[in-house]
């Protein structure tokens, strides 16, 4: 299992591939933001904890359509298929190395770009927490999106469309501890519903993925 | 013979319109559909039987 | 008959020409009766019903919102029950079935948001509000979409019923997931679900009561919107049927030939 994080891992930096290029998007989106809605820096704190939310979300979505195409394309899906390893295990190292060369380089990005936005002190603490919790979720619900348009071409736009639904629940609980984190309200309520959330993708989605792969490798 | 609909008459008349065109487009759109594919059908079967 | 036994006959319309010559037998009655209901009662509401004190006669629009929106629910829960048809007992019409159904409920959710909408601008004094219902419907569209689109992705029938199911499934789950969400995001302007609750029907509650004038008209036209719906769901299953069959003729006679 290790060998297998660590050689997904490897081929991530090596190709450098997800790495760089979702940082890179991230930077660009949060550069972009001002120059949509101007330079007001009252308007770009209140905006900021949802937009750097946004930002990250996409940044991840981003790099989904190569987490097991290569693999797949190259025949070593087929060979993870019939390994001793469960697949089930294969999926969650597949999200869990996706997660660590995409979601948290931008959980750590995160606080240089809210400087970017004016994002308002308390929030830095709160938005990067929120992310934390809530990237994991994202990579997870991402391979389960990735595994349903793996034998595909041009699976990219089909999967934006079937994943971005399945971030919403993700996205409003993620956002809104960022929002009232910034704002200095009580985040509770939708830290915990983030959590739960991560915690029960994490938990269940891998079997869907699973399934679906197994499925896709008939 | 339209009842009175008072200052709401267009909102009332538009809702009525939409949804009536968009559910004659479904109703004709599968029907369409499934007399072209029938008739396809009857012609495979038609030449397989011929031929097979 | 016993209940295994009935078990059993309603699994014959699994076999698809079993399914293909039933439905040929009762889609007649079901087209004719359900827009029957439908014109009567969409006749009954727009002319024979009064003005809502409150809304005026935009309360017509209930006609068409309120069935709309139910069946848009209901094509999702019966698309969710024929893929977990699909996926334990492997029944092919099931697996088509369920395609037959999205684009039906792409339409009603569609009549539902544009009739909302329209309803909204004189109610509320604007066309959209990020209201829980409003948003949930408008992600419940999105989940039909991505899900439609998954189907006419995949080459393979067989890969393509699996997926979409596992879809559905996975799908519904986090379609409940955001309507929670949504509700905790935001609170919303839209009354409550009205019709369905007994109170309504009596006027036991007279905050946010359908009353009776209004609710035959509206029983009806449900009813004739559930039964379209059944009708189109038979329809386009034959179609998927034969479409299928035609794929597969083609196939063999290629391997043949």
């Amino acid at each position: 299992m290790i060998a297998l994080l660590l050689r997904d891992l490897k081929l991530a930096f090596r190709a450098g591939g997800g790495f760089g290029l979702g940082l890179a998007f991230f930077l660009i989106v949060t550069v972009m933001i001002p120059f949509a809605v101007g330079p007001q820096s009252s308007l770009l704190s209140t905006i900021a904890p949802g937009v750097l939310w946004l930002g990250a979300l996409l940044a991840c979505l981003l790099s989904l359509d190569r987490l097991l195409a290569l693999d797949w394309e190259d025949g070593s899906l087929d060979l993870l298929a019939t390994a001793p390893l469960p697949l089930e295990s294969v999926v969650t190292i597949k999200a869990l190395a996706h997660w660590l060369t995409t979601g948290l380089p931008l959980v750590l990005a995160a606080p240089f770009f809210g400087v970017l936005l004016n994002l308002p002190v308390p929030g830095f603490f709160w938005l990067v927490i929120s992310l934390l919790i809530g990237t994991p979720a994202m990579s997870v619900i991402g391979t389960f999106g990735a595994a349903l348009t793996v034998g595909l071409k041009r699976g990219g736009l089909l999967l934006s469309l079937l994943v971005l639904p399945l971030y919403v629940p993700t996205l409003i609980f993620g956002a809104e501890v960022a929002r009232r984190g910034a704002t200095g309200m009580e985040v509770q309520t939708p830290l915990l519903m983030l959590a739960g959330i991560t915690a029960a993708t994490i938990a269940l989605l891998p079997f869907a993925s699973a399934t679906v792969l197994r499925i896709n490798l008939r | 013979m339209i009842p009175d609909l008072g200052k709401y008459g267009d909102t009332v008349l538009s809702s009525y319109a939409v949804s009536i065109v968009l559910l004659v487009a479904l109703i004709v759109f599968s029907v369409m559909r499934g007399r072209k594919v029938r008739a396809e059908m009857e012609r495979v079967e038609q030449r397989m039987s011929r031929n097979g | 008959m016993s209940i295994a036994a009935k078990a059993n006959a309603l699994w014959e319309y699994a076999n698809p020409r079993k399914f293909l010559a039933t439905s040929e037998r009762v889609l007649p009655f079901f087209w004719i009766v359900s827009i029957t209901c439908i014109v009567v009662g969409l006749v009954w509401g727009f002319f024979f019903t009064p003005d809502d004190y409150k809304q005026g006669s935009t309360v017509k629009i209930i006609y068409l919102h309120v069935p709309a929106a139910l069946m848009a629910i209901n094509c999702w829960l019966m698309m969710l029950a024929t893929s977990l048809v699909w996926l334990v007992r492997r029944h092919h019409v099931s697996a088509l079935a369920a395609r037959a159904a999205a684009p039906i409920g792409i339409v009603m959710t569609l009549i539902a948001l544009l009739t909302g909408a329209i309803w909204g601008q004189p109610m509320w004094g604007t066309w959209w509000a990020w209201d829980p219902r409003l948003t949930s419907f408008l992600i419940l569209f999105l989940f039909y979409l991505g899900y439609v689109a998954l189907w006419e992705a995949i080459e393979d029938p067989d890969t393509a019923a699996d997926l979409t199911s596992v879809l559905c499934l996975v799908g519904s789950v986090f379609a409940i997931l955001s309507r929670y969400a949504v509700n905790f995001w935001n609170q919303g302007l839209h009354q409550g679900a009205s019709v369905m609750r007994a109170g309504a029907v009596t006027g036991a509650d007279t905050e946010e009561k359908v009353s009776n004038i209004f609710f035959y008209p509206l029983l009806i036209c449900i009813i004739g919107f559930v039964l379209l719906f059944i009708a189109l769901v038979l329809y386009r299953t034959g179609t998927e049927i034969r479409a299928r069959r035609i794929k597969a003729l083609l196939a063999r006679e290629r391997v043949g030939g």
